[in-house]
């Protein structure tokens, strides 16, 4: 996507530096270096290029002595690769930063409010600002949730809310993530490589520290334990080795001094939950799930999951264990009630949102659909229910017959799909071959909800390492890269 | 400690102490194979076989590198050094959060050796795989690699529960594995030496003891002035030398001592009983006595002991009913 913005530049590792109009993390518009990226160009156009492979592969080799590999599907079983990793390191501001923090604590105080109400008096519902039908209709809401107390009123301890900035620069929401979120131990293990691999160039920037995050999870965990366990037994629930994101529950729960458990090192009696030791039974207390509501208990939700605890809602429901996340919170990050998140904040908080939304078309409205149908050559088209990059028509890139398939999708179940435009969000310069070239990027800051809200200053970048493609997503082709929150 | 990371532990150390006891038969078996005639290559590698237990579907062809092929790479063959590494790897990650960090990575880059050999530079697994190299060093680094393993785990692992359930899994097997190897060798050596080839008979008693680290050890003992008894009684018997299966028993005994001091449970008894019963035969034995009555049946029954024991340990520890486990 080469527009008449397209400029040269004279520095030899930027010969294939072509902006465009996406906004780009380095250099302002009429290519100006934005200030606090002089430092880093100049450190990068220093290193002769055998040097930066030779720092490039001792990057990658450490991630796979560590073992620091994800798991893709649909191939042999236990496939493992390294999660792709570029070396120039993404760098917000201060002054960026304090609004998304903002922003961020904003959002999910509201969010959490949101499923408060909806699964007890549903004030909101009653006072038409979301409409019951959506609520209802999602694959997410769980009935069994109604009127059920959880501690603190926490239901999303835990999210990863993806970001993205426009062409204008402004970070938007484009994705709410309070089921399960990934990715926040390569956002730790990204520093740590980065501080061994360019220590002076780390030093000479201010950069905040985001190692604490583990710590604070477990606090956030701890402050959630049911009342009168005062030395609560805190657990990490995995769907097991064979899970993508294996590396990171066990990375987690050995950073946090916590048991790693599958459902099958769980079992119930008596709405209590233990866990088999060696020297018999142990009780748990908190739960921090990493596996989806549908198979945490077969006899709660799906009946075919092997990988959960028979008879562990029912815990949950008798106050006997926390979960969190709570059961339920996917109908907050349902993709087509992110369309009311706005007014939802406005509802409960009194306040206008600090970030703002990507904006959607709601398939369900008529008028709304046919515009989309009409447009979806131009349109970004995504199932409700996907994640990963999955199930979703990015109109600009996409075949006549991709098209059809997708209108005639659309038309047999609207409710099932959201369009938004397709969005030339920003780019930030990565290490391709010898030089720097700009590519996509997204930012995923993780959010912790406890007692209080509490954002470690970074999060997990996620680059689209294709040449102009707009999917950042591991499974498809993306990497990540370091990201620096700077002190002022 | 979850009694999943238990079995995982016990697993791990099992199967590597199984790719280190294999390639160090190979290896030997290899090397010595230069000194004889051909005529002997049949008998060398079929004892060699019967040492790793029967491994199913493999057999001898007629071909000593083609075997060590087999038994050093072919994963179809869950016997074979590669698929143990690979075993201990995939159990050593399901406990990922329960090793250390130094211990994983000694046996991530063990792994990586074997199965991701494009990550080495110097092709030696492509060559040995295409049968252009010798075996013996790819063998050596394997053994090494364990023994580093084994070092790391013992200087940066907490020396709690699941260090000694590592320690079990090792001397069980290692147990188990020695008394396969007397067993192996008791045809030839004890029972009728007179089919040993003329003058080689000192090199299938070094083999033997090779196979088992022993031989430097046992000439500190005895000088090298090498015995069929003497090396029965040092392999069997001996207190001190680590792979001999006295030491193996005892040391697998003191940390399921451990482990159940840790438990405490009254249940913990009959595994004492079985253990200790075992750990006396071997304390109060002498060698004379097993040789001049039925040897092998002693080598088996200790076989049987072992698996007992096992069982016990699981019965105990990893898969034990829920409602005992409420009533106690």
């Amino acid at each position: 996507m080469q527009t008449a913005h397209s400029r040269q530049f004279e520095n030899a590792v930027l010969k294939n530096y072509l902006l465009d109009q996406a906004y780009d993390e380095m250099f302002a518009g009429s290519g100006e270096l934005h200030p606090h990226c002089e430092p880093l160009l100049e450190h990068f156009s220093s290193l002769p290029a055998e040097e930066l492979q030779r720092r490039k592969h001792s990057a990658d080799l450490s991630f796979l002595n560590q073992g620091i590999t994800f798991t893709v599907y649909g191939r042999d079983e236990g496939t493992e690769n390294i999660f792709p990793y570029d070396l120039i390191p993404r760098i917000i501001t201060a002054a960026e930063w304090e609004k998304v923090e903002r922003g961020l604590t904003q959002r999910i105080t509201a969010l959490n409010l949101f499923l408060k109400d909806i699964y007890n008096e549903g004030r909101i519902l009653d006072d038409g600002i979301v409409p019951r039908e959506v609520v209802y209709s999602c694959k997410h809401y769980r009935r069994q949730m109604a009127g059920l107390q959880v501690p603190r009123n926490v239901y999303i301890a835990v999210c990863g809310t993806d970001l993205i900035r426009l062409e204008n620069g402004e970070f938007v929401v484009l994705e709410d993530n309070l089921r399960v979120p990934s990715g926040v131990s390569y956002m730790l293990t990204n520093r740590r490589v980065m501080k061994r691999i360019f220590p002076q160039l780390f030093r000479s920037y201010n950069v905040r520290p985001i190692e604490q995050y583990t710590q604070l999870l477990l606090g956030t965990l701890r402050s959630l334990a049911p009342e009168g366990r005062p030395e609560a037994n805190i657990v990490l629930l995995s769907p097991g080795v064979f899970n993508s994101a294996y590396f990171e529950h066990a990375y987690l729960a050995r950073q946090m001094g916590i048991e790693l458990v599958e459902g099958r090192d769980l079992v119930t009696h008596d709405n209590v939950v233990y866990m088999r030791t060696t020297n018999g039974l142990r009780r748990v207390d908190v739960i921090y799930r990493r596996v989806d509501d549908d198979f945490i208990d077969p006899m709660a939700f799906r009946g075919d999951s092997i990988l959960g605890v028979a008879g562990l809602f029912n815990a949950y429901r008798a106050g006997n264990v926390t979960l969190a996340n709570a059961f339920g919170t996917g109908v907050a990050d349902d993709k087509a009630l992110y369309a009311y998140v706005p007014e939802i904040i406005k509802y409960y908080l009194s306040e206008e949102p600090v970030l703002q939304n990507v904006e959607t078309f709601l398939l369900t409205r008529p008028k709304e659909r046919q515009h989309v149908l009409a447009n979806l050559d131009k349109l970004v088209v995504k199932a409700v229910g996907e994640s990963g990059g999955y199930g979703m028509l990015i109109g600009p890139q996409s075949t006549k017959a991709q098209q059809e398939e997708f209108a005639q999708k659309i038309e047999a179940d609207p409710r099932n799909y959201i369009a938004q435009p397709t969005i030339s969000f920003s780019r930030a310069p990565c290490l391709i071959g010898d030089e720097l070239e700009p590519r996509h990027v997204d930012l995923r800051p993780y959010v912790l909800y406890g007692d209080k809200v509490t954002i470690v200053p970074g999060g997990l970048t996620r680059v689209a390492l294709k040449s102009g493609s707009l999917v950042v997503n591991s499974s498809q082709g993306g990497g990540s890269k370091d990201t620096w929150v700077l002190s002022q | 400690m979850l009694s999943r990371v238990a079995d995982s532990l016990y697993w791990m150390s099992r199967y590597l102490e199984r790719a280190e006891h294999t390639s160090r038969l190979l290896e030997v078996n290899l090397n010595l194979m230069l000194d004889e005639g051909p005529t002997s290559a049949e008998r060398r590698w079929q004892r060699v076989l019967q040492a790793l237990g029967k491994p199913k579907r493999i057999e001898w062809k007629g071909d000593p590198y083609g075997l060590t092929r087999t038994l050093t790479f072919d994963t179809e063959h869950k016997a074979s050094i590669v698929s143990c590494i690979i075993a201990a790897r995939e159990n050593s990650r399901h406990v990922r959060e329960q090793i250390s960090t130094e211990q994983w990575h000694r046996l991530n880059r063990l792994y990586l050796q074997v199965t991701r050999p494009e990550m080495q530079s110097d092709g030696q697994v492509e060559a040995l795989q295409e049968g252009t190299s010798q075996p013996s060093e790819f063998l050596q680094s394997v053994m090494e690699a364990v023994h580093q393993f084994q070092g790391v785990t013992d200087s940066t692992m907490n020396h709690g529960e699941g260090w000694q359930f590592i320690q079990v899994g090792r001397y069980i097997e290692r147990a188990y594995a020695t008394t396969l190897l007397l067993e192996a060798y008791h045809e030839d050596l004890w029972a009728h030496p007179e089919q040993i080839a003329e003058g080689n008979e000192y090199l299938e008693w070094m083999g033997l003891l090779r196979s088992a680290t022993a031989f430097e050890a046992y000439c500190k003992v005895y000088t090298a002035d090498l015995t069929p008894d003497r090396i029965f009684e040092f392999l069997l018997l001996n207190e001190e030398f680590p792979h001999s299966v006295r030491f193996a028993i005892d040391s697998m005994q003191c940390a399921l001592e451990k482990i159940q001091g840790d438990g405490g449970r009254s249940r913990a008894e009959a595994l004492r009983r079985l253990g200790g019963r075992l750990q006396s035969s071997l304390g109060y034995s002498s060698v004379d006595e097993i040789l001049n009555q039925d040897a092998v049946a002693y080598l088996k029954s200790i076989q049987t002991q072992c698996r007992e024991i096992h069982e016990m340990i699981y019965a105990l520890y990893v898969d034990y009913a829920i409602q005992t486990a409420l009533a106690g």
